[in-house]
Formats: C-alpha cells, structure tokens, sequence
C-alpha cells in the first residue's frame, strides 16, 4: 500500500515526461497491434477454406481458363462428391476504390458447396430465379447501403459492357472468419452475352471448384484431376483451397514479413526510448537512492523502486494501448473497406500487446537498476549540492 | 585519567582512509583514535578538506576503512559485509543531512515512517510511531505536508523525527544546519541537545561553526587527518 503509493507517486512525478512516454507506449502498442491484425487478416481467407473443397484451374496461369466441358469429366473422377464453377468477374461499381471481389458462378452447385454463406430460404429462390440476380455479403450489403430489389451496376473490364444486377438476396457468414464482402452472379447470364458478343470466349470456366468426400485423400483426387486432363490442351492443376488461397498469400509473403519485421522494430524503439526515460529519472533521484541505502534498505529495494515504476507506467501504457486499438482497427476495417475479408482485434494478439508492454517496461528498468543497486552511497549523497 | 569502568558506545583504533585518485592514494584520516561514551553530543570541527564527514560516514557505516577498527556498541563494523551493514544501520543509526534528503514525494508523516518499512511493525504501528516522533519535534501539524510545502528547518525536523523514528542509540549529523539561517539553526541545535539531555541519544556532528559547536558538550579538532587536540565544553 505505502510502496504502491510511493510508486505511483515517483511515476508522475514528472508529469510531462511520463505523460510522453506513455503517449509514445500507447502509440507503440497500437501500432503494434493493429500491424498484427493486418497480417492476421490477411491469413483470414486461407483460414476460413474448407479442407473438403479442391480448386482445379488452368496449369499455365489463372488467367488461362478451361473449357466447360470439364465439369462432367472432373465430376465422374473418384472421390469427387459435388462440381461448381466461377470466373472472376471483375467489374467496377462506380469508381475503383470501391474494389470488391466478384464472381460469375454457377448458383445452385456453387451455394452448394458454401454453407457457409448463409441465406434466407425465400432469397435464395430468388436468386436462382432472376438470371440477372446478385447475391452480396452482409458486409459489402452495409458498405454501400443495398437493399434486396437495388439495381447494382457494374462496369465490366474482362466483360466489357455495363452490367446491371438485381440485388436478390444478402448472405451472412456462417463464423467470422467468412468473407462477407463477396457479390456473385450468374455464369450463365454472362455467357449467354458472350456467346452473342465475343463466341470465342464463351463457355470458358475461371476455376473448378471439386468437393471431395475424404479431406485425406485431396492429394490423390487432385492428381486424379490433373492426370485425367494431362497432355491435353488445357492442363490442369489441382489443390486444396487452402492452399489455393495461400498462393496469392505467398505472392506478398515478403510484405508480410516486413509487416511483422516493422511492427517488432517499433517496440525495439520504444523500449530504447522507456529506457532513456527511465535512464535520466534514476540519474535524477541518485541522492534519493543513496539515501535509502544509508538508512538501512537494501539494493534489492531501489532495484523494487525503479522496476515497479518502469512496469507500472509501461503497463499503463500497454492497457490503454489495447484500449485504443479496439476502436482505431474498427475504423482502419471500415477505412480498408472490403480490402480484408475479416479485420478483427484477435484475444491473441491483445495478450501480445501487454506482454509487449511489460517487456518494455522490464527491459527498460535493467540498465538503471542495475546501476542503482551497486551506487555508493557517499557518492551518491554528495550529488545532493 | 582515570579508566572508565563503562566501555565507550564508540571506539575508534589506528583508522585510516585514503581515497585512490589516478594511480596514488590519497590519505584522509591518518592512524586516528578516539571514543565516544554513551549520551555524549560531540562536534568534529575542522577546515573544509579535512576529513570530517569522512570520518562520519566511516562511524555511521556508509564507507569502509582503509585500515583500523570502528567497534560500535563492541561490534566492529569495518568487518561486516554490506548486507549485514546495511541492518546494523537500520537498527543502530539515525541520519540528519546538511539538505534533509527528504523523499519529495512523500509527506513529513510519511518520511518519519520510511525506515520503519525496514521493521516487522504493522503500517497503523508505523504510522502511529511516525506521529508520537513527529510530536516530539513540533510538527504534529504538519504530518500530512509535503517537503517543498515546508521551511528549511521544519523539513531539518523531519529529517530528525526520521532519525528519530527506530530509536537508535547513535545519531550523526553532517553540518545540520549548514543550509539554515542562525534562528532556524539554533532552534535545530536546540532540539539536537534536548535528544542527548533528554532522551540519552549519543549524537556526532560535523559542523564548521564555532556557535554551532558550542551546542555539543565536547569539540574535536580535524586537521589535515588527524585529532588535534579535543576540548571538553
Ligand atoms: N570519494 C572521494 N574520492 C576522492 N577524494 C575524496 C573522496 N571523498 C573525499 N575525498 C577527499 O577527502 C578529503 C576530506 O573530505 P571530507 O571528509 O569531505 O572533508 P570535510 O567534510 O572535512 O570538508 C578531501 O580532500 C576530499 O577531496
Ligand atoms: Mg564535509
């Protein structure tokens, strides 16, 4: 009681100087925090795929697309339960920065497949019906403030033409690791205008989606797949959708180190800056330190002084910190928009924020301490003059 | 002289210190004897550089010998390891600095209670022993203020009433009133003389000023390292 008060007396002593450094804390752990989500967001798509689905594209590259007539070869493979398809859409509503992933899919086979999209009975219907329907996720539905019956137009950039969508029906995710910022139309809808407009590439499919009975045999199926479409001319390739998601995860890898790498690097700062505070404040107190000793307390509790101080001002810092990234990663989702599928503060990296902090302030309390405990105590009394 | 059937509280036999600078030492205190009785108020007097707070701070035990023995109350504290040191302190020594060495941040109570931390006592007892002291030296009202909100010399009393506070046989002082005016000073001195008279405190104080001297019942004379001669007051 009479230590705590003596403790958090000495923290506030310099108001300006500890009000800064906690600034500086509660700014490092943010920073720290939020950087962390964004790599954790970024990992959110893989997480949320399903080990049953596999995901059968062009050999050569996604922008090579594969005849429709796969479907019944890929379905009759051993193995395979249940076949859909979908071709990135990629159009623009309204303005570029308003990007949101779009499908054209096959409807019935494709929400088959996602249970995880969950949709009101009577909506799905009509989805199905209205060959110029859209389906859209909670999220992308609350960003732009659709209704089911909104006209949505889509300026195309692979479909060239304006396309105009009914909105039929919104989706919700089944957990919060489902994207909830997708739209999906009608393959056929599109393909029916390609046939008229562009007959060449009519009939094309983006990616197979193949659900499989047995997680444990995807390796197999997959080669299965491929070896059905081997030296033809359109070659396959095969994996899970996990790992079909880490491929474009892989591709930015390196930012996602240096994510990391940066938002380590701040903590590094801001203990360096913590122990130079708390460096000077020891500096300061010398003769108070010495005079402690002279009436009888031991190094241990200048040594208690100095560390309770630094953990009770960088633990302050940590609890605000975390207090301030909740509403801060809020607005950085909204901000992103429907960049990241989920952007969530994870209990996992909250516990990193203050354990963040509280190796600041224990690594910040050593140089001093251990200065501190081994002062002499007539040097240190003559600092007194 | 006629030998003392009581053995001094302080015994002081062949003490040197010298204080290394650059690769020679330099002696403080040469081959130096002397005792102290119990309940005596002795001021060391000398010129600026010769040696008195260090002999303080080698009686109070803040600073090691180079040579010789410092038995106090028949311990020898130039043989005890700086752990054992620091309790003989808490138990033994009281404390009163030219510029008090009060904790800013603590209240005059609050201050008077710290070493008190260093007992098995519980804090209402603490605190309770902090106001009795704090009564002794005039402050009871103002327990509850801060140093900065007090006058040199009431913080001097504080500072005393710390000293005070776990009753040790033994209070050295290191010019106590070298930062206070001579009204303030006398009123310290005052006190300092009411602890030896009546409460048989044995008090050794360093002092420069010959008024202030004439407060302690026996001078000693620092020159240069040595005892020069001693006047019974
Ligand atoms: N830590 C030290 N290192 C070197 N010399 C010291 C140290 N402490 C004291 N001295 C020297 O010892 C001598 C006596 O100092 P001190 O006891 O403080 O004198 P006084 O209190 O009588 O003025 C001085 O010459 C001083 O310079
Ligand atoms: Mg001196």
């Amino acid at each position: 009681m009479f230590l705590l008060r003596l403790l958090l007396k000495n923290a506030f002593r310099h108001q300006l100087r500890t009000g800064l450094t906690l600034i500086g804390l509660v700014v490092a752990i943010c920073a720290f925090g939020l950087l962390r989500t964004i790599v954790d967001a970024w990992y959110a798509g893989v997480e949320a795929s399903s080990s049953t689905r596999l995901v059968t594209r062009s050999s050569i590259s996604l922008t090579f697309q594969l005849p429709l007539n796969y479907a019944q070869r890929i379905r009759a493979v051993e193995g395979v339960r249940a076949i859909s398809w979908a071709n990135w859409f990629g159009g623009v509503y309204i303005t570029e920065r308003n990007f949101f992933p779009q499908f054209a899919i096959d409807p019935a086979s494709y929400l088959a497949l996602y249970p995880e999209y969950v949709i009101a009975d009577a909506d799905r219907l009509a989805f199905l019906r209205d060959r110029q329907g859209a389906v859209v996720g909670r999220g992308l539905a609350s960003k732009f403030g659709w209704q089911v019956g909104d006209p949505i137009p889509l300026r195309g950039t692979i479909y060239p033409g304006t396309w105009t969508f009914t909105l039929r029906a919104i989706y919700d995710g089944a957990d919060a690791k489902t994207d909830e910022n997708q739209m999906f139309v009608h393959w056929a809808f599109i393909n029916e205008s390609l046939r008229q407009t562009a007959r060449q590439r009519a009939d094309a499919v983006g990616v197979y989606i193949v659900g499989i009975d047995e997680p444990n045999n995807a390796a197999l199926i997959s080669q299965r797949i491929d070896t059905l479409f081997a030296n033809s001319l359109a070659e396959t390739l095969s994996e899970t959708e996990k790992a079909f998601q880490l491929s474009f995860v892989s591709m930015s890898e390196a930012i996602l180190v240096a994510i990391q790498a940066v938002s380590l690097i701040i903590i590094v700062i801001i203990m360096a800056v913590m122990a130079n505070t708390m460096t000077m404040t020891a500096r300061e107190r010398l003769a108070e330190y010495a005079t402690l000793k002279a009436l009888g307390f031991p190094p241990g509790f200048v040594v208690g002084l100095l560390y309770g101080e630094s953990l009770l001002i960088a633990g302050l810092g940590g609890v605000l910190g975390v207090a301030a990234t909740l509403p801060l990663s809020a607005a950085f989702a909204q901000a992103t928009g429907t960049l990241f599928p989920v952007f969530q503060l994870s209990a996992l990296t909250m516990g990193l924020q203050l354990l963040a902090a509280a190796i600041v302030g224990l690594v910040a309390a050593a140089w001093p301490a251990w200065r501190m405990s081994r002062i002499d105590i007539v040097d240190g009394l003559r600092h007194v003059a | 002289m006629s030998t003392d059937p009581v053995p001094p509280l302080i015994r002081i036999r062949g003490l040197s210190k010298g204080y290394r600078r650059g690769g020679q030492v330099i002696p403080v205190l040469l081959d130096l004897d002397m005792d102290v009785a119990t309940g005596e108020f002795v001021a060391l007097m000398g010129p600026s550089g010769s040696g008195k707070s260090t002999l303080l701070n080698l009686i109070a035990g803040i600073d090691k010998p180079s040579a010789g023995t410092i038995e106090i109350g028949g311990v020898d504290i130039a043989e005890l390891s700086e752990g054992e040191l620091a309790d003989w302190r808490a138990a033994n020594v009281g404390f009163v600095f030219q510029f008090y060495n009060l904790l800013p941040v603590l209240s005059a109570q609050d201050n008077v209670a710290l070493p008190l931390l260093l007992t098995s006592l519980s804090s209402r007892e603490r605190a309770e022993r902090a106001r009795v002291v704090l009564r002794l030296v005039g402050l009871s009202d103002r327990a509850d203020h801060m140093p900065n909100e007090l006058s040199g010399g009431q913080q001097q009393r504080v500072a005393i009433a710390r000293a005070l506070v776990s009753d040790p046989l033994l209070i050295v002082a290191d010019e106590p009133t070298g930062d206070l005016d001579r009204v303030t000073g006398e009123e310290i001195l005052g006190l300092l003389e009411r602890l030896v008279v009546e409460m048989g405190k044995t008090i050794v104080m360093v002092t420069h000023d010959p008024k202030a001297a004439a407060h302690a019942r026996r001078l000693v004379h620092l020159e240069k390292g040595v005892l020069v001669d001693e006047v019974g007051a």
